[in-house]
């Protein structure tokens, strides 16, 4: 996994609440085998005209001035619906790495650190904040630093942000999840030998 | 310590809490289908790394299966997604009730089938609605194909603790409300976003009453109240229902198995973070208006006007939903018009559902300019509906009856609205074109979703002749 690393980049704005994974990669775009490949379909039926290739010129990331965005902020409950991690693979193919809303589903919540996407929460206030700026200003800049924390924006905000410090220090690292996981290969053999005399029904029969 | 059911079941599949890290949870049972779990096989590949456990888990294909001539599937991109299930589960050598296999079907409906999924234990799938699998008393929850992968190495997750939600429905429902009108009730209530971060356990004499089939369809919906997972406390009709089935524990084993199960029940005092309570007597027939499953309103109802909510964001959510919904405020809900209907899905797939619509189809016939289609849950549904004359009823009311799939439901196969389009739909989400761009979907119950393909409108089934 890429490591994330503090960034200075244009922040797009999508005031819209409950952005659910079926706009975020429609699911005729979910057949492939692949992890890749995905951002040219984000948020498709939105994005495109009846064409299904033009850019519909009322959608705000076809905005000029968002382009090359690497956050996007976003209304509250972003993310929610089906589990498909094609939501993220779409949103990190096509160049985002950060998002910023009020709250996050939990299975995409979860998704995005898997991804290199860091999900900013922020309250209510802040996100209005974040929002005014932008759209006082479109292609405005703001600064995610993730090590220390915190969003700064040329218009003097500077807004701190929880995150948990395990998962912190994996999108900080680039972690693979799974082989920190492996290092624990001896509980959790133990926890299955204990299981099988437990509940031995749950196991095949030796 | 009283502790509820959720944290019973987490404190027994707690693998280990390293002081920096993780809380690792062991998982019993993985679901998989096609759509979200190639990628996950290919990052095993690459790691060289081993399915752990492959007893743990049960495929199918459903997502992308045609329900008309099913073996002809047309979209070579969905074709290859098959095949590569396929293969994975036979070089990996998992259970795949596969394409030709007279088990195939939809994950959450296949699984209970088979006995697989049992109080207690935790069950994940690269699928939000594994929630079903609550019904049993399990904790189920949908994760992301990184977190299959993960699974696959591990039999393990990296999890945080929830929080515990009670959901109490007390009392008699009115006649032909169902679980899915509860499930849209709470979801009315608490929002989409309501249950996020929580676990909710659904309790109760509303909820004790229901069939395992109806507490499948209730936990279905958790997700779409914002919830990790739903769960209901295993009790007779639990073990009525699992007794016998092919992986359910057998002989000296079952008693074991159900005191087992029984211990694993909330403690009376047990303390939940947060409680709601509904009365079922105000649960009448419920219909979504919008593209949300929030935006729900009895069959009573008119739709609403933005001017209805003093919450700013959902104000103008509902002022976007009407507008794509093609609605206006002060609409009657019973002059809604549709085009097509689906009974189906793992929201409502089961044979039960069929057996509620098929009641109310009985000598009628499908309105003018109206498709109405059919798709059981599964081959087995499908066979045991056959069996009870369910699929001449539905024929001959002007129905179509499919093949077993995920089909309308999410739209992946081909079965889609036309732009444009409105459904009367007993799946799971209403999202903008959920079922098909342009597509407008009004989420019901079985018995809702037939008498509006007769009417060509929604009607109150309560008094509807």
């Amino acid at each position: 996994m890429q490591p994330y690393i503090k960034h200075t980049s244009i922040a797009a704005l999508m005031d819209r609440s409950n952005v659910d994974t079926d706009q975020i990669i429609p699911k005729n775009f979910m057949k492939k085998v692949e992890r890749t490949g995905f951002g040219i379909n984000l948020f498709h039926n939105w994005r495109y005209l009846a064409d299904n290739i033009t850019p519909n010129p009322e959608f705000e990331l076809n905005k000029p001035a968002f382009k090359g965005a690497k956050i996007l902020v976003a209304g509250e409950n972003f993310g929610c619906g089906s589990s498909r991690e094609h939501a993220p693979w779409a949103i990190a193919d096509y160049g985002f790495n950060t998002i910023i809303s009020t709250s996050f589903a939990d299975i995409f919540f979860s998704n995005c650190f898997k991804n290199s996407i860091l999900p900013v929460v922020v309250t209510d206030e802040q996100l209005a904040s974040l929002m005014a700026e932008i759209s006082a200003n479109e292609g405005v800049e703001f600064t995610v630093d993730l090590e220390a924390q915190k969003v700064t924006t040329p218009g003097g905000l500077s807004i701190s942000f929880e995150v948990d410090a395990f998962r912190k220090e994996s999108l900080l690292d680039g972690l693979d999840d799974i082989a920190w996981t492996l290092k624990h290969e001896e509980q959790i053999s133990a926890y299955e030998a204990a299981q099988r005399k437990r509940l031995p029904w749950l196991w095949p029969s030796a | 310590m009283t502790r509820t059911m959720y944290e019973k079941i987490w404190d027994a599949n707690l693998v280990h809490e390293p002081e920096a890290g993780s809380p690792l949870l062991f998982v019993d049972r993985h679901l998989m289908h096609e759509v979200t779990s190639p990628q996950a096989f290919e990052g095993l590949r690459l790691q060289n790394r081993k399915v752990r456990n492959v007893h743990s888990i049960l495929g199918t294909i459903d997502h992308c299966v045609p329900t008309k001539d099913r073996f002809n599937i047309v979209d070579v991109i969905a074709k290859k997604q098959v095949e590569t299930m396929t293969a994975n589960c036979e070089e990996n050598e998992i259970n795949l009730y596969g394409m030709d296999s007279n088990q195939n079907g939809v994950i959450h409906i296949v699984v209970p089938e088979h006995g697989f999924v049992h109080p207690g234990m935790v069950v994940c799938c690269g699928d939000s609605h594994t929630a079903t699998h609550g019904a049993f008393g399990a904790l189920a929850f949908g994760i992301g194909t990184s977190e299959v992968e993960h699974v696959m190495a591990t039999q393990t997750l990296q999890q945080k603790k929830a929080k515990t939600m009670l959901v109490k429905v007390e009392g008699k429902l009115p006649a032909f409300s169902t679980a899915k009108d509860i499930a849209l009730a709470i979801i009315a209530k608490t929002g989409t976003a309501g249950g996020t971060g929580y676990v909710m356990e659904f309790a109760g004499n509303t909820i004790t009453d229901l069939t395992m089939e109806g507490r499948m369809t209730l936990c279905n919906m958790a997700i779409e109240a914002g919830a990790r997972a739903g769960l209901v406390a295993p009790d007779q009709v639990t073990f009525d229902y699992l007794e016998g089935k092919e992986f359910a524990p057998k002989g000296d084993e079952w008693p074991v198995a159900v005191e087992y199960w029984k211990s694993l029940v909330s403690d009376q005092g047990a303390t939940f973070d947060a409680v709601i309570e509904l009365k079922a007597e105000d649960i009448a027939p419920q219909v979504s208006w919008g593209t949300s499953p929030e935006q729900v309103i009895s069959v009573t109802g008119v739709v609403p006007s933005p001017s209805d909510f003093t919450n700013e964001v959902k104000s103008q959510a509902c002022a976007n939903a009407l507008k794509y919904m093609a609605l206006e405020p002060g609409q009657k809900i019973t002059d809604i018009h549709i085009d097509v209907v689906f009974i189906g899905s793992c929201t409502n797939g089961r044979i039960e559902d069929f057996r509620a619509a098929a009641e109310l189809l009985k000598g009628k016939k499908v309105a003018d300019g109206v498709q109405a289609f059919a798709v059981p849950g599964s081959f087995p549904v499908k066979v045991q509906a056959e069996k009870e004359g369910l699929d001449k009823i539905f024929v001959d009311a002007g129905w179509e009856w499919r093949d077993p799939g995920c089909s309308m439901c999410l739209a992946m196969n081909g079965d889609e609205l036309e732009d444009g389009q409105r459904s009367a739909s007993t799946s799971n989400r209403n999202f903008e074109g959920r079922q098909g761009k342009g597509g407008r979907t009004h989420l019901v119950s079985p018995a809702m979703a037939a008498a509006a393909s007769v009417a060509g409108h929604f009607v109150d089934i309560r008094d509807w002749k």
